[in-house]
């Protein structure tokens, strides 16, 4: 079966910020990009002068509204992508990219709520782009936005969601931290658990809609909790990243 | 925290094949669903279970296991086995 075309496109590299020693996020402009939903990924592929190529998926993390997208990329040791895009790529340098990509894990503020969103690591980056489009669109549909990590060096995008949490149109921030925790941290410090999720999210009796995005294990075992607490599972979406050993 | 071990570390979402599926299928598939032939589930292609790798993708009913659609992937192009029905919409 010959491939029907996904055009590639060429990516120039706007702008790279460091969110944590771990984690860049990398502004791109891209001629002829089509409109994309809060949730979408594109695929990005680098091709070697000898022309071996390798290919990987990164999650969209800014909002529709802008000009451009935005990745944020974790860098993972043994990730020979990762490690180039945050390791070796200047602003000025071109990358191939197509997308967006995949219109399942996807959330727009005319699908309504409320929203529990649950991150481990750099699963936070995909419900960014949600909790993102819903501020950019003055939404005050409910979001009860979850964040696990190891340290709290580890958090992402740490100062906009404080921004985020503070306007008081209905988005809830809670982390919690697995690994250790600064001096007079009054947040969480334990892996998400059933007690957790009851006192942070909106109950199954408001059926909402869940967005789980983290490695295979967090992602699988939050689900399965939620499940045991009534959510409807048609209504929890999943995006597993794999065993990472990322921040969770 | 108990979970998965060993290869199902490696599960990931039907979610992440859009763009291969999108390759075969030319639409975007992860919003379609489909039946399960083994134990009936109805779900949509981005709900299935995914697991790749260099030479392909497979996807597996996130209930039973059940292989529903295995892509492989060369030079030559793509290979597609389909074992699931799929229901698809024009969006």
């Amino acid at each position: 079966m010959r491939a029907s075309p996904i055009p590639w496109l060429s990516a120039e590299v706007l702008e790279i910020v460091a969110e944590t020693p771990r984690v860049k996020t990398i502004r791109l402009a891209v001629p002829g990009w089509r409109r994309h939903l809060p949730g979408q990924h594109v695929d990005v592929r680098l091709t070697a002068e000898d022309g071996y190529q390798a290919q990987r998926s990164y999650s969209i993390a800014s909002p529709p509204e802008e000009d451009g997208i935005a990745l944020t990329v974790e860098r993972l040791e043994d990730g020979e992508v990762s490690m180039f895009l945050t390791g070796e790529l200047r602003a000025g340098d071109r990358i191939e990219l197509r997308g967006p990509l995949g219109g399942y894990f996807t959330w727009t503020v005319e699908q309504g709520g409320p929203l529990a969103l649950v991150a481990g690591g750099s699963g936070v980056v995909p419900l960014m782009a949600m909790a993102r489009h819903r501020a950019a669109q003055a939404s005050r549909i409910p979001m009860h936005l979850l964040c696990s990590w190891r340290t709290a060096d580890d958090v992402i995008y740490r100062d906009e969601l404080a921004r985020l949490a503070v306007r008081g149109d209905g988005l809830t921030l809670t982390h919690t931290l697995t690994r250790s925790a600064p001096a007079g941290w009054r947040g969480y410090t334990r892996r998400i658990d059933r007690e957790m999720l009851l006192e942070v999210l909106t109950g199954p009796e408001a059926r909402p809609l869940a967005y789980v995005c983290g490695p295979t294990p967090m992602v699988e075992s939050t689900a399965t909790l939620l499940v045991s607490l009534g959510h409807a599972p048609e209504r929890i979406l999943t995006e597993r990243f794999g065993p990472t050993g990322g921040t969770s | 925290m108990t979970g998965p071990s060993g290869e199902d570390l490696y599960r990931l979402d039907g979610n992440g094949a859009a763009g291969v599926l999108q390759e075969v299928f030319a639409v975007e598939m992860t919003t379609a669903s489909c039946t399960c032939p083994a134990c009936g589930r109805v779900s949509a292609l981005g709900a299935l279970h995914l697991y790749g790798g260099a030479m392909g993708s497979v996807l597996r009913c996130a209930s039973c296991d059940t292989l529903l659609l295995c892509i492989t992937s060369g030079p030559a192009g793509h290979f597609l086995e389909l074992r699931a029905i799929l229901h698809l919409q024009p969006q």
